[in-house]
């Protein structure tokens, strides 16, 4: 079974659930924890565990071959990005704008534009006993994250068998690489606080949601800041709130120091209880 | 020479566009026939990626030696004007076009 932790606001606690879920389970069963916010990936953080493999990932992008380019154009008109541009006699070619679909260079007439590979990012494989932890990252300067995040899944599913649990951190938002990241999963939660500007993102993250018919349901982070504003939103919508993590300076406090917080404060493992509960009788109910 | 300035508007009164890449217009001053003609540059607004280097092959299109403009292009369209010889001069976001085009003239504006 495949978890996306996703969110539409930033810093509301998609990485805090994840490491957290994800130690805690593993105390039993093996789990495969990912790092999918690829621009920005943290969980690490909280991991402490021996690299297992290292290897760089690379993507595949369009390289002008002068001598066989006969100017026809096709190549821009076909790319939606304007990674390919016409200026004159010339074809320009900007990388970090390819998002790697080959339409320039398969509808090119004279194979002027083969693909070649290019550095994005690096992928990390660590273990902790029964954790395993995959984390992809960035290179600075790349600005396509979706690739990385398909290459990522690939490596996973190439790595485990499908009876291991994977817990997908997802990044934040509602934008190509959560569609990336939670599009395979076969459930979704979203962490939210329970504020007016948690409430506003989570409306756009639960259409998102719907759009791409993922079930889901939501982690209140934080609870007891704000309003009532995102529980009333939920119980309207007959969306399951899975958990409430309770607001707690002590949380916040391990959390700065890197520490995990479900052994240190009981009403965390209370809530990740209520969360894996849900969670088995999901994949009891058929959601493999 | 002709010379190009990123616009919110089609006339010398027409307040500049900080913007390069998403520039709401360009216009065009020919200095040779004292003409201004518009470009609209609107259709950028649907680019979701890429619209610095589209809208740098745009300009290239509309051949300017000169480019006045205010926050300055971003990389990947500062390359493009790079090779399209285009030379690009900052810091006219605030001012009208009129305005822009003298501080252009009195040397009052920085060379990218």
């Amino acid at each position: 079974m495949k978890i996306a932790i996703a969110s539409g606001k930033g810093g509301t606690g998609k990485t805090t659930l994840s490491v957290n879920l994800s130690a805690y389970l593993a105390e039993d069963e093996e789990i495969v924890l990912s790092d999918l916010d690829v621009e920005e990936p943290n969980s690490g953080l909280f991991i402490n565990a021996r690299m297992v493999h290292e290897e760089e990932k690379y993507k595949m992008v369009p390289e002008w071959k002068e001598d066989q380019c006969t100017l026809c154009g096709i190549c821009q008109e076909v790319c939606n990005f304007h990674a390919v541009i016409q200026l004159g006699e010339m074809i320009m070619v900007f990388p970090e704008l390819c998002h790697g679909c080959y339409a320039c260079s398969e509808l090119c007439p004279t194979d002027a534009l083969p693909m070649i590979p290019k550095k994005m990012g690096m992928l990390k494989h660590l273990q902790n006993d029964k954790l395993s932890f995959i984390e992809s990252r960035l290179d600075v300067g790349e600005e396509q994250a979706v690739p990385l995040i398909k290459q990522s899944q690939d490596y996973i599913d190439e790595h485990f068998t499908d009876d291991i649990l994977r817990i997908y951190d997802s990044p934040p938002g509602t934008s190509c690489p959560v569609i990336e990241a939670t599009k395979d999963a076969d459930f979704v939660i979203l962490v939210t606080e329970p504020t007016p500007f948690g409430l506003h993102d989570l409306k756009i993250a639960v259409e998102t949601m719907k759009e791409l018919k993922k079930p889901f349901g939501v982690v209140v982070n934080r609870h007891g800041i704000g309003n009532d504003g995102v529980l009333r939103y939920c119980e309207d919508k007959d969306i399951p709130v899975l958990a409430k993590i309770p607001n707690d300076r002590k949380i916040a406090e391990l959390y700065s120091e890197g520490k995990l917080i479900y052994n240190e404060v009981p009403e965390v493992k209370q809530e990740l209880d209520k969360i894996i509960a849900y969670l088995r009788t999901l994949k009891q109910g058929g959601v493999q | 020479m002709k010379i190009a300035f990123t616009t919110k508007g089609t006339e010398w009164d027409s307040m500049m566009d900080p913007r390069f890449g998403r520039t709401e217009f360009f216009l065009i001053y020919d200095e040779e026939n004292d003409e201004l003609k518009p470009h609209d540059n609107r259709s950028s607004s649907n680019d979701a990626h890429g619209a610095g280097p589209k809208t740098a092959q745009v300009l290239f299109g509309l051949d300017p030696k000169v480019l006045i403009t205010g926050n300055g292009p971003g990389g990947n369209a500062a390359s493009v004007l790079k090779k399209a010889r285009i030379d690009i001069y900052v810091g006219a976001g605030d001012m009208t076009v009129k305005e822009a085009w003298e501080a252009y003239k009195e040397g009052k504006l920085k060379k990218f």
